[in-house]
């Protein structure tokens, strides 16, 4: 039935001068997601809107499922195209399309008529109120309301005729490469997948960082993370996965300092190497997912102890939120069941019985201290060390 | 050099094998429920392989039920019997350390109603026969026992048991998992009082996915698989005509040398223990070595998570399996180790080596070698 796509967006609206930036990458973007999907479109930018037309026969449900992946898109709607065969012929399409859509559900609706044809014979107001009337003889369920309606019939006159109603949502957000690029500190969990999701939602490309810790961390334990790295890709377009050998860096603060800082320190160190992964990349800034008070690691104190050996600003999008919040992030991008495979991670091999939960920073300082003799040419080896993996 | 000591998880394929796999695929590749010549040919396959198990059973061609593997056998023998029986009764026995195949069809006839008794064993894996002895009753339909556990190679005295059913109530169906235990004893399940046998083919250097049922002709269970009525109507489908002839091919040629490979891999095993023993705080779980199957043997190397353990060994190339793999969120190990009530720190530490007629000693001295070098490495970074 439907042979383009109307694309609403939100904030792009408002960038000004900026404004082409933003609609081209969302042009891209679309493009870019809907490569893989059955049929081939063509995507127009006019008159303040975007439009997608089928070229061919396509699946329908494939490109609604791409487009509800393109950041930037506030909703799609499904259109009609019709050929202007005079009122009557449009009149009997009308009926027919708000019969097929809503049935005989009892909804208030209320017609917008778009005439960018000036020629065409009727005003806006005569073919909307006409409409009206052919649409409550077609579905006697239905009611007027041109205040609150349920529904919104929109017809847009142009050298064709454009149909369209429903409004499905599309993820918010800007469109990918509008807003530069971070680096994703990312883990086996449920947390960090969302945070990188949240972070692209944003327009901002997204490369990552995983630390590996073998043999205590398995092949699996890193096949999943590139899984995961896969299924953000999904949104975000392709990532470049750094993968770190972080075994030797782990073991030497095992020995060396006390055992209930071995996870602050370390975290300290995974931000240090993430930064210069970052700073090779071009990333302007790092990204965790990191949640207050959800670990030892996490409390203000530990997160103000990790943090301050980075030079970068640290986006922590699901700073404030609860568990159960990340987890439906989770379950609606798809990572979640991948998230709770039962695989170590690098954090949680040594992690002691009591951590602190209130480190001072001093004292950890100290106790960096005694990794001086080995820890930069470490960190060093560990960085030209890495495997990176493009994840798309 | 690499060293590939998990023979209890999956074989190589013996050359004759793949050659007959091959040869089925691209040939003789008919389908045998055809009427056509090609079908004919590819039957002939199927009888063959039929008749060459059956030699080794010494049990009758008809009696071979051929299955995607251990665990749909498994499967079958236990729903078959139970619908087939549930008139005369509704209680079943078992034993507490059944692979999952068993264990878990088990639970779900619980839930359907059937009563369950799980007869327990000691530490070395024996089990008590004076307690299946009393849990028989006139209305147990069927005692399903493991021949050979999978995971520490305790060998339970099938024949015996066999007699105290069969004594006790020989209405009582027999159910043997011989998955860990054809292709390294003689069974012969009409001396043994056996009416049900699985059998996988890839444990016996067969191909995936492949494996029968022996259903002695006296035992009457019904299908599960129902379709176009292959196999007697017994197990529908079309007859996986290369994984069957590439099962009979293995079932031939194991039981050929049968005494000589058990032997060298008994030797070998004993060995291996030894030489483990000299290494400390190294405990064998379940049966002594030379009590138990010849194949197998697991190991505690207390102080190392037997995951990392595996990791490590994998790294130099050796291929070992873990008792259980759990993390440091969910402790909860393997059921065969917990029934065995070993502590827990043995447990977490606790690892699979199985061999096989191709394991060689070299592969042994490596493995050994491999452990001193990373054994003191990774009892040092310990969990504290």
């Amino acid at each position: 039935m439907y042979k383009a796509f109307l694309i609403k967006y939100a904030e792009i609206a408002i960038k000004g001068k900026n404004r082409y930036i933003f609609e081209d990458a969302l042009v891209d973007q679309i493009k870019y997601q809907l490569r893989n999907v059955e049929g081939s479109f063509k995507i127009v930018k006019e008159m303040g809107r975007i439009f997608i037309y089928a070229q061919s026969e396509f699946d329908y449900e494939e490109t609604v499922e791409a487009l509800k992946r393109v950041f930037g898109i506030y909703g799609i709607c499904p259109a009609i195209v019709l050929e202007d065969e005079g009122f009557e012929a449009l009149s009997k399409e009308v009926a027919e399309y708000v019969k097929k859509v809503y049935g005989d559900r009892n909804l208030t609706f209320k017609v917008n008529t778009r005439r960018n044809k000036k020629s065409y014979p009727m005003q806006s107001m005569e073919v909307s109120s006409a409409l009206g009337g052919v649409i409550l003889d077609a579905c006697p369920n239905m009611k007027v309301d041109v205040h609150h309606p349920d529904v919104f019939i929109n017809v847009e006159i142009r050298n064709k005729i454009y149909l369209y109603s429903e409004n499905i949502p599309g993820p918010g957000g800007m469109p990918l490469g509008t807003n530069g690029s971070a680096m994703l500190l990312l883990s086996g969990g449920i947390d960090s997948p969302v945070a990188g999701y949240m972070i692209a939602k944003r327009g901002v490309k997204i490369d990552a960082v995983y630390f590996h810790a073998p043999p205590y961390t398995s092949e699996r334990a890193k096949q999943k993370v590139v899984d995961l790295a896969k299924l953000v890709a999904r949104y975000s377009g392709p990532i470049r996965l750094h993968v770190v050998n972080f075994t030797d860096i782990q073991l030497y603060i095992y020995d060396k300092c006390p055992h209930e800082e071995l996870t602050i320190i370390m975290r300290r160190y995974m931000m240090k190497i993430a930064e210069q992964f970052a700073r090779a990349d071009g990333c302007m800034a790092l990204v965790t997912g990191e949640s207050i008070g959800q670990v030892a690691s996490q409390t203000i104190h530990s997160l103000a102890a990790t943090n301050e050996v980075c030079t970068m600003p640290v986006f922590r999008p699901v700073i404030g939120f609860d568990k159960q919040e990340i987890v439906d992030v989770a379950t609606k991008i798809n990572t979640y069941e991948t998230s709770i495979l039962p695989y170590e991670d690098c954090c949680t091999i040594f992690v002691a019985k009591h951590p602190v939960t209130k480190p001072n920073i001093e004292i950890i300082k100290r106790s960096e201290e005694k990794l001086q003799d080995k820890i930069d040419e470490m960190v060093k080896e560990a960085v030209e060390t890495a495997e990176t993996i493009i994840c798309e | 050099m690499e060293a590939y000591l998990d023979n209890s998880a999956t074989t190589r394929c013996y050359e004759e094998v793949r050659d007959i796999v091959v040869k089925t695929m691209m040939e003789d590749y008919g389908n045998p429920s055809a009427m056509h010549l090609k079908g004919v040919e590819a039957e002939k396959y199927v009888k063959d392989a039929a008749k060459k198990i059956a030699a080794t059973l010494k049990v009758q061609e008809k009696e071979i039920y051929f299955t995607s593997g251990g665990t749909e056998g498994d499967n079958w023998a236990l729903m078959g019997t139970a619908l087939a029986k549930q008139r005369q009764g509704k209680h079943i026995i078992t034993t507490v350390f059944e692979h999952a195949a068993v264990s878990a069809p088990m639970a779900w006839l619980e839930e359907q109603g059937f009563e369950i008794t799980r007869i327990p064993v000691d530490e070395e894996g024996n089990l008590s026969l004076e307690t299946l002895k009393e849990a028989l009753r006139e209305d147990t339909i069927l005692v399903s026992a493991m021949f050979v556990n999978n995971e520490v190679g305790a060998v339970l005295p099938v024949e015996e048991i066999g007699k105290i059913i069969k004594e006790k109530n020989p209405g009582t169906l027999y159910h043997v998992d011989a998955i860990q235990a054809y292709g390294k004893y003689r069974i012969y399940p009409k001396r043994m009082g056996i009416d049900l046998l699985s059998v996988s083919g890839h444990k016996i250097h067969g191909p995936k996915g492949t494996g029968f049922l022996y259903i002695s002709d006296k035992a009457k269970i019904r299908p599960l698989i129902l379709g176009g009525r292959q196999q007697n109507g017994m197990r529908s489908g079309t007859d996986n005509v290369p994984g069957i002839a590439g099962l009979g091919t293995a079932a031939e040629k194991i039981y050929k040398n049968l005494d000589s490979n058990t032997e060298h891999m008994k030797t070998l095993k004993l060995y291996f223990a030894e030489e483990l023993g000299k290494i400390e705080n190294v405990k064998i779980n379940g049966p002594k070595p030379e009590n138990g199957a010849p194949h197998i043997l697991n190991v505690s190397f207390l102080g190392v998570r037997s995951e990392v353990l595996l990791h490590a060994l994998e790294d130099m190339g050796i291929y070992v399996s873990a008792g259980s793999a759990c993390s440091s969120h969910k402790r909860s190990g393997s059921p065969s180790l917990t029934a065995l009530g070993l502590s827990v720190e043995r447990k977490e530490s606790a690892v699979r080596f199985s061999f096989s007629e191709f394991t060689v000693r070299e592969e042994l001295d490596y493995t050994l070698e491999a452990l001193k070098k990373v054994l003191p490495m990774l009892r040092r970074y310990a969990r504290k």
